[in-house]
């Protein structure tokens, strides 16, 4: 499964379908929604959390929680 | 807080203007916004110094309140609430927001909303804006940084937004104080304001809120629903309270979360077509200043570097610059005690003044330098967003012991104080480890016990330097901030091993823009914690001051009879009255009530290298840790008439078995050790229940970390004497 936690450093993709029950509401409210844009602006020392602009947001997520969110590179 | 759920559900419908008669002179407003739209600053200039900060009853989220006034009519109270993303609250914080929203009765409940909304994250801003305004309560919307449009190129067609809307617009800016006097207006006419709500609530899925509405048919359908919703979002803290609507919660957990989801979507939907016909972002600029420092500051390398470099800067202000008010403070101190000795006539009285109160004041003055410095650089960081940066580069290193790279933060406060850091462990979703965060904080080296440390040090430790550069007392004391640390982090290490909590690993930071500081806000910050810590703490230590200085001014039995009792056990020496003197007030002090208590602790402390008084001082510790200081001033005081500092009548103590000294470096590296493990703070204790809520994790900390620091402070002397 292509994730968010797929990219590499400056890629981007728009989110697919992923389940409200493991991505919380909060990240959701922040913009990561289905067909928003995301790309990875950074990545931190040991590979995780990742820095991420959503749809215009500027927010850093774990690896865990990014391999939940379904992506389509673009 | 609990009534107003009950009480909305049983509320007719009814226009939200209508409960304030007078309110032509006296409107309340609510100043709501995301986190770092600016919102605290648009505060600071609406009201100026014109403020107060208390707490929400029975939480400790602070609650922070101004007045300002229009010309002639009307005194306008403005509400700052805590910053949400939305009204799906998920801390304490964020559901002040919702529970005074919710809650007509409440005095504070705004006549008109203010939602602060920051111009480059309009997007995300006006998702809780749709929200309030969909409680029918008339808003205004200021969107800040407008400074900033024409720089990043941003146009923004007000007129037709706030048609869209429906609401009334004021585009300011905090930094260059721009369009305020706009946004005061339009407080003032806040009556014309539309209440029509953005979105219809029952779209988001027809069927259950048909159900709903059969089931309360007077409500609001979108009140209704943040109700029920409040309960799935918010954690294990604040169940209990929801039981009465829970009832009707015939939907499942997790089909709520999609109908919350199915929510945030239409929301967005609305605020996107809104957006796409008003506002116009040219993005050709987009590589900026954000960018470029990203790069540095969040570097593998240099990231590290320069985050160790400001920790090495505070404590070097901390430690350095703070030393020369501090010893103003205290040789002031010193004096003004002599002074009320010879200059007030002598009575009962005159002595609780110059040895109880004004030694007890003394402990907490000597505070605020420190303080203003640690908050000084603290707010700094915040108000930058270099927080989030640290945040950022640390999350992956903190999880492998348990915490999470937001524990940051709340451990950096506690060099200050473990309340407001327990506090700051908010915003850790992780409820486990939010936990072990507040469980270990309290570890790390807060500012009560650095003139433990500073006066046993500058006993114990010689005044060498290492390298011919580094003061050893210097080093000792970096020392003592690193042993903190470490322990703070070891236990979190074994806490997640030893607690069997499952709890899902979620975390969401927001990274946002880097600015720079307003000066005025940083000074509001300071002199706002300052002034907490001085009356919060300040109360506690004067108090026990004069409790201390009772107990060791009176006594039972033989105490009364001092002078007789001297005279004959020194029948055939030829004392001096001066010498005279000092037998009776060492033998009043001995037979006093704290004597007495003093005496029977003693078995426990001697093994550790300690005698009677410093058992007293460990044990009224046990309320704040900075009393320490101050109880022995009170002792010594009493003990000896001379005009002295606190730390030479330390040095003159003697050890009454062993002879030498009674600070000698055993003893000294004994109680440090004490004082860097143990739980004395009654305070931080009672927020830990809070936060926690529950009896069970500050009873643990207080008799583990108590154990840990009596066993450690006993091989230490054993070994050392």
């Amino acid at each position: 499964m292509v994730t968010i936690a797929s990219l590499k450093k400056g890629q981007r993709g728009i989110i697919k379908e992923f389940s409200v029950d493991v991505v919380p509401l909060k990240l959701l409210e922040m913009g990561c929604l289905p067909g928003n844009e995301v790309s990875l602006v950074q990545i931190a020392p040991f590979n995780d959390p990742l820095y991420l602009n959503i749809n215009g947001s500027h927010l850093a997520i774990r690896k865990e929680t990014a391999s939940m969110i379904e992506i389509e590179i673009i | 807080m609990k009534s107003s759920k009950a009480s909305i559900l049983l509320e007719p419908k009814s226009p939200v203007i209508e409960r304030s008669l007078n309110m032509a002179k006296h409107i309340n407003v609510a100043l709501i916004g995301n986190p770092n739209t600016g919102k605290t600053s648009v505060f600071n200039r609406l009201t100026g110094m014109n403020q107060k900060v208390g707490n929400y009853p029975g939480i400790t989220v602070e609650k922070k309140q101004g007045v300002f006034k229009f010309g002639r009519a009307s005194k306008v109270h403005l509400l700052d609430l805590p910053g949400t993303y939305s009204l799906n609250a998920s801390s304490i914080d964020e559901n002040v927001v919702i529970e005074l929203l919710l809650n007509k009765n409440d005095k504070d409940f705004p006549d008109v909303a203010v939602v602060v909304a920051d111009i480059e994250n309009l997007k995300r801003n006006l998702l809780l804006f749709t929200q309030i305004k969909d409680l029918g309560i008339p808003t205004i919307l200021a969107i800040n940084m407008a400074d900033r449009m024409k720089r990043k190129a941003i146009s923004l067609d007000v007129e037709l937004l706030e048609e869209k809307l429906n609401t009334k617009i004021a585009l300011i800016s905090s930094r260059k104080n721009v369009g305020f006097d706009y946004l005061k207006q339009l407080i003032e006419d806040y009556k014309h304001l539309s209440t029509k709500p953005s979105l219809n609530a029952s779209n988001i899925s027809p069927e259950y809120f048909d159900r709903l509405r059969k089931a309360f048919p007077n409500q609001d359908l979108y009140k209704l629903w943040l109700v029920i919703t409040q309960d799935v979002n918010f954690g294990k803290l604040d169940r209990k309270e929801l039981k009465g609507v829970a009832s009707f919660q015939t939907e499942s957990v997790s089909n709520l979360k999609r109908l919350q989801q199915k929510e945030t979507v239409a929301r967005y939907q609305f605020i996107n077509e809104t957006l796409k016909e008003t506002l116009h972002i040219d993005s050709a600029n987009a590589k900026d200043l954000r960018s470029r420092l990203d790069r540095v500051l969040t570097h593998k390398i240099w990231g590290y570097v320069i985050f160790f470099g400001i920790l090495l800067l505070i404590f070097q202000a901390i430690f350095d610059w703070s030393a020369y008010p501090m010893d103003f403070i205290d040789s002031t101190f010193a004096s003004m005690s002599e002074w009320a000795k010879n200059t007030l006539p002598p009575g009962d009285f005159s002595n609780l003044i110059a040895e109880g109160i004004i030694p007890g004041l003394g402990g907490i003055v000597i505070f605020i330098p420190q303080i203003a410095f640690l908050f000084l650089f603290i707010s700094i960081l915040e108000e930058t967003g270099y927080m989030s940066r640290v945040v950022f580069l640390m999350d992956r290193i903190m999880r492998r012991f348990g915490l999470s790279g937001k524990s940051i933060v709340p451990l950096v406060a506690g060099t200050a104080c473990a309340i407001p850091a327990i506090m700051a462990t908010r915003n850790i979703e992780n409820w486990k480890e939010r936990l072990i965060t507040i469980l270990v904080t309290p570890f790390t080296t807060c500012s009560a016990r650095l003139p433990v440390y500073l006066i046993i040090i500058s006993l114990v430790i010689p005044d060498d330097r290492v390298l011919g550069i580094f003061s050893l007392q210097g080093l000792t004391l970096m020392f003592m901030y690193i042993l903190g640390f470490a322990a703070a982090i070891l236990s979190a290490y074994l806490l997640d091993k030893i607690l069997k909590i499952r709890s899902k690993s979620f975390f969401v930071v927001e990274m946002p823009n880097y600015k720079i500081p307003l000066p005025k806000n940083v000074l509001i910050t300071v002199v706002e914690k300052t002034k907490a810590f001085v009356y919060g703490a300040g109360k506690i230590i004067l108090a026990i001051s004069v409790i201390l200085w009772v107990l060791a001014s009176y006594g039972p039995g033989d105490f009364n009879n001092a002078e007789t009792i001297v005279q004959e056990r020194y029948a055939q020496q030829n004392l001096s009255d001066e010498e005279f003197e000092m037998h009776v007030d060492s033998y009043k002090l001995e037979n006093s009530y704290i004597g007495h208590v003093g005496h029977a602790i003693e078995p426990a402390v001697r093994p550790l290298g300690y005698d009677w008084k410093i058992g007293i001082a460990l044990i009224s510790s046990f309320a704040a840790r900075e009393v320490f200081v101050g109880t022995l001033a009170t002792i010594y005081s009493v003990g000896s008439e001379d005009e002295q500092t606190i730390k030479s009548r330390m040095a003159a103590e003697r050890n009454p078995i062993l002879g030498g000294p009674l600070f000698n470096f055993a003893s000294g590296v004994s109680l440090l050790l004490f004082y860097a493990f143990a739980m004395q703070c009654m305070s931080t204790l009672a927020i830990v229940k809070r936060e926690t809520n529950s009896w069970k994790w500050p009873l643990w900390q207080l008799v583990v970390m108590s154990a840990i620091a009596y066993v450690v402070a006993l091989a230490a002397y054993q070994l050392l004497k």
